[in-house]
């Protein structure tokens, strides 16, 4: 049994990254390219918590935390944002979306880890 | 790094190329903005380009990339929030920061010497675009960067015991917890709605708590309502929990990070240990998560475990080998339907794959050659098949249609691997633009079109070195000085145009400038100068022209440090020839000078129109067929003796037979019934080709002919009939040209009139 | 084996051109084939048969004789075609019959006489005598090289 993630990020670097942090530890991921994209995978998915960017191509980090609590069974998913800046605005902004949490890049593995049990077990 | 199977090292590989897709889209991006695009998207891609480089740049320590991409990218969020409108001079600084920024990708991919000079310099400038604006950036700027820390990866793909050690430094090995000294901290956690809302769980921080040391947790359940009137969105439940452990109040602080706002919470910590009421309770704990608790039906038993002792679970969170255990423990009831939905997904990671495989050209060139014996042997094998007189509805040959459209589809996805945009090439070239007409004061715009003309890989790698050369020459000899322009009525910006296109079967390549064109005079008399000519040479406009071919030849009367590199026109010549491409140019005075490379499409395939020529099997590239005729001795007309045109409806076009252009017979003198194919020439001129008969139209692969032991001409290569014999592809235009030469027959141009 | 051994010992294939022995290093011998048709080159000296299609390649075929200033081979199934490698450059030679393959060393071998007249390339490097038969050895660069010249 493992736990099941979803990292959108419109960098196929930190998609890699991501993957390469979380497989070795057990987790299941799955990734997408930008909001829309990450909406398409989730529809096959029950991700146990979502990871996502914010700066993204055709639907931001925002809209798509947004459109996920839009859905009944996501209302509760964990969502960790990616963010480069610890900014307080930017947390407050992915809070108000509907995001759990937030991992400030660039991540170290084990604190991803960490920050995924945070939120999801 | 250099090892294939570390997972770093090819994630960095990886990074570098997107890296490069990044920096064409950033280039893109302010190339839109520079021809006056206002879609706030665009300025969107310009940011995201910057900004993943950063984050990929901060991932592998590379400390220079990420703080330079930080401060464009600062600036660059500046027009992005509307806050500042860049003109032409800020503008210029993006351009040239870009290409910095992909300077300083290249060089942290190679780990070359950085050049901090220019980095200084770029930094100055951005940070003057950010005073002038009023942002209180530069103040700060030293703290800012310090915010953003890179943080090497250390990614071990062996969890097992070095990232424990390395990870949470704060946290003492297991064994040693009992005798660390011990604070004892009283934690009260009132979850607000909002909690919830955003995803949270009490669970998980309650947990991390438990893995900081001993924890009694109490859960309070006096708020609870009655059952009919719970709310299920509601927050009930409160906390208070008792910790003893050695760890810092800021550690319990961050397990509580992510719901700073979104509780109440306080942490204080204790003398003397409390003896709150207690509820031990043995019950697994995954029957409590949140959003239970706020299901109406399960309100009542969601209390029930409201006191539990958790057991010390290892630090889960770094250790694989406790994961799963982890997992299997605390989510024992989760429902049988993952294993199930998780073959559902497996198609979307391959989705998700839409990365890039590197792959070693050696390989490639390997496929393309087999395929080429596939084709080959596919054509060998219908002709025996179709031969033998089965019947076409019988499973062979209908095999062999699917085997023949898989072929097909083989080669046409082979080849694709090979086709590349020139775009990547040209933007290369914007650059080389932007350095050159820096470098002579002038001020030059290019303007490429085509850009998505898709060429072979290798033609495209050998074009970068002539096209720069090219480049520069016309930035530097092509165009005048900003006051000659202004004299010769012309606007100051200098214009160089770079364009790609396919035409007639071979992609043309077009690099023009509105210059002043070429200094006939002068080039004759360097050339005589030089010894390169006789003096009393008698040469028409475009022969003078085309002394620029000649070795050795440079017409700057000061040899400038921009294009005076020794290279000459003549090696630009030869390298396109190396590419089987022709290089051709045209000259007007005071209106510019085009140069235009023409060049094979693929160095593999051809679509090929099969003929039949004394006896001997031959083949032209298709496109350059424009249609076919069949003559009556009406249709042509002498021009002098050894000089036919035939009549295409309103117009004449040159008339060669081709058997007597290859030597392979004496020119026949009846041409009733002959089969004509009208040929488009490269210059736009038509020709027509007597041949005896058209067998088929079909795909070609081109095998090379070995030039250096006997150079036919009109020539291109060669390919393999489905009979194993050996067919010669045709260089039309080259037959033409030499037949043309040969004739001393004017070019159909200047018969034909409108008549194209 | 010994080094010594090794250098002094030759390998020559034997052929017949025009009623003449000629011969080969071995080594230099890739392959021996049938006469099949070629495809003509254009306006290719008239020693260059063409191209035949050697396993997926194209490979030049000239007619020997014709190339070293004999009559040209009248050609009869049993003309073959000897393909040589040099410097990574494969040439098909056409010659009326292969005969044998002979060992020899070095010493078995002599230069040819000077012969200043003959204002054609020295093909031929060394000759040697079998049974009573003269045989000479071709010298495979002059015949490819030269031919590269030509082409220049």
């Amino acid at each position: 049994m493992t736990l099941e993630i979803l990292a959108v990020d419109d960098s196929r670097t930190m998609r890699d990254m991501i993957r390469l942090a979380l497989l070795p530890a057990g987790f299941n991921v799955h990734t997408a390219d930008d909001g829309v994209h990450g909406i398409e995978v989730l529809d096959g998915i029950e991700p146990d918590a979502i990871i996502t960017d914010i700066n993204m191509p055709r639907m931001d980090g925002f809209g798509f935390i947004d459109a996920v609590r839009g859905q009944d069974k996501h209302r509760a998913t964990p969502i960790l944002v990616l963010t480069t800046e610890a900014a307080p605005e930017l947390k407050a902004r992915a809070r108000s979306a509907g995001a759990t949490g937030w991992i400030v890049k660039p991540f170290d593995p084990s604190k991803l880890i960490k920050a995924l049990q945070m939120v999801a077990g | 790094m250099s090892d294939p199977n570390d997972p770093m090292a090819e994630i960095r590989a990886s990074f570098f190329i997107e890296c490069e897709e990044l920096l064409e889209a950033l280039q893109d991006g302010l190339q839109s903005l520079d021809d006056g695009d206002d879609d706030p998207e665009t300025i969107n891609i310009v940011f995201r380009a910057v900004h993943s480089i950063k984050g990929g740049a901060g991932a592998f320590g590379l400390e220079a990339l990420v703080r330079f991409a930080h401060r464009f990218e600062t600036v660059l969020d500046e027009v992005r929030a509307g806050r500042m409108t860049p003109d032409a001079e800020a503008l210029k600084i993006f351009f040239q920061c870009a290409d910095h920024l992909s300077d300083l990708v290249r060089i942290s991919r190679d780990d070359g010497d950085l050049p901090e000079d220019e980095t200084a310099n770029l930094l100055t400038l951005l940070n003057g675009l950010l005073g002038e604006d009023g942002t209180p950036e530069d103040e700060e700027a030293e703290e800012e960067e310090i915010d953003f820390q890179p943080a090497v990866l250390s990614l071990d793909l062996d969890l097992g015991g070095d990232v424990e050690d390395s990870d949470l430094p704060e946290l003492p090995p297991l064994e040693d917890l009992p005798a660390a000294p011990r604070n004892k901290y009283q934690i009260s956690f009132r979850p607000e709605n909002e909690l919830f809302e955003t995803g949270n769980e009490p669970f998980h921080m309650l947990r991390s708590l438990d893995e900081m040391g001993d924890c009694i947790v109490t859960c309070h359940t006096d708020k609870l309502v009655e059952f009919d009137a719970l709310v299920p969105e509601q927050s009930y439940l409160y906390w208070t929990v008792e910790l003893e452990s050695d760890v810092e109040e800021a550690e319990i602080d961050a397990a509580f990070e992510f719901v700073e706002g979104l509780c109440a919470l306080e942490i204080s910590q204790v003398a003397e240990e409390t003896n709150p009421i207690v509820l031990e309770s043995d019950e697994p704990i995954d029957d409590m998560p949140g959003e239970l608790a706020l299901e109406g039906t399960k309100a009542d038993a969601t209390p029930a475990p409201s006191a539990v002792s958790l057991k010390p679970v290892p630090s889960a969170e770094v250790s694989t080998e406790d994961l799963p255990r982890t997992v299997e423990v605390e989510k024992p009831t989760l429902p049988d339907t993952k294993p199930a939905s998780s073959t559902t997904k497996q198609s979307s990671p391959a989705a998700a794959a839409k990365s890039v495989v590197r792959v070693d050209l050696d390989r490639i060139e390997r496929l393309v050659n087999l395929v080429g014996e596939l084709v080959i042997n596919q054509a060998m094998l219908s002709q025996s098949l179709e031969s033998s007189g089965l019947s076409p509805h019988s499973d062979a040959m209908n095999g062999l249609e699917e085997f023949q459209r898989l072929t097909r589809d083989i080669q046409d996805s082979v080849m694709m691997i090979r086709a590349q945009p020139v775009k990547s090439l040209f933007q290369r070239m914007s650059r080389i633009v932007r350095e050159a007409s820096a470098a002579v004061g002038k001020d030059v715009r290019l303007h490429t079109q085509g850009e998505g003309t898709e060429v072979d890989k290798t033609v495209i790698e050998r074009l970068a070195d002539p096209l720069t050369h090219m480049i520069r020459n016309a930035v530097d000899h092509g165009l005048e000085s900003s006051e000659d322009r202004l004299a010769a009525g012309k606007s100051e910006q200098g214009r160089v145009n770079l364009s790609a296109a396919h035409r007639s079967g071979r992609v043309v390549i077009e690099v023009s400038d509105d210059g002043g064109g070429i200094n006939r005079p002068k080039v004759l008399q360097i050339a005589i100068d030089k010894g390169l000519i006789p003096e009393d040479a008698n040469l028409s406009d475009s022969e003078i022209d085309n002394l620029l071919f000649l070795p050795g030849f440079s017409t700057a009367a000061v040899v400038s440090d921009l294009s005076g590199r020794g290279v000459g026109m003549d090696v630009v010549r030869t390298s396109i020839q190396s590419l089987g491409g022709r290089i051709t140019i045209t000259s007007t005075p005071g209106v510019g000078t085009t140069f235009s490379i023409s060049l094979p499409l693929t160095l593999a395939v051809l679509d090929g129109m099969v003929v039949q020529v004394a006896e001997e099997t031959l083949v032209l590239p298709l496109n350059v067929v424009i249609e076919t005729l069949t003559l009556t001795n009406d249709d042509v007309e002498m021009v002098r003796p050894g000089a036919h045109v035939v009549r295409v409806r309103s117009g004449f076009v040159p008339l060669f037979d081709l058997g007597k252009e290859l030597g392979y017979r004496d020119p026949i003198s009846d041409y009733e019934g002959s089969v004509v194919l009208l040929i488009a020439h490269e210059d736009g001129s038509r020709a027509a080709l007597i041949i005896d008969s058209i067998q088929d139209q079909r795909q070609v692969v081109i095998k090379g002919l070995d030039d250096s032991f006997y150079r036919a001409p009109g020539i291109a290569a060669a390919t393999i009939l489905g009979d194993g014999q050996i067919a010669l592809i045709l260089d039309a235009s080259d037959i033409i040209s030499n037949a043309i030469c040969a004739t001393g027959s004017p070019p159909a141009q200047s018969l034909t009139g409108t008549s194209a | 084996m010994s080094e010594k051994d090794m250098s002094d010992s030759i390998e020559l294939l034997t052929f017949q051109l025009a009623d003449q022995e000629y011969s080969l290093d071995i080594m230099s011998v890739r392959e021996i084939r049938g006469w099949t048709r070629t495809t003509p080159l254009p306006h290719a000296p008239s020693y260059m048969k063409g191209v035949i299609n050697l396993r997926g390649t194209v490979l030049p075929v000239m007619d020997l004789s014709e190339r070293l200033g004999l009559k040209p081979q009248k050609q009869t199934d049993r003309n073959v075609i000897i393909v040589v490698n040099h410097e990574d450059v494969m040439t098909g030679l056409l010659v009326d019959a292969v005969s044998d393959i002979i060992a020899l060393t070095s010493e078995d071998l002599q230069p040819p006489p000077e012969m200043q007249s003959s204002g054609s390339t020295n093909v031929v490097s060394a000759l040697t005598l079998i049974d009573e038969r003269m045989i000479r050895v071709l010298d495979l660069s002059s015949i490819v090289m030269s031919v590269q010249s030509t082409a220049a």
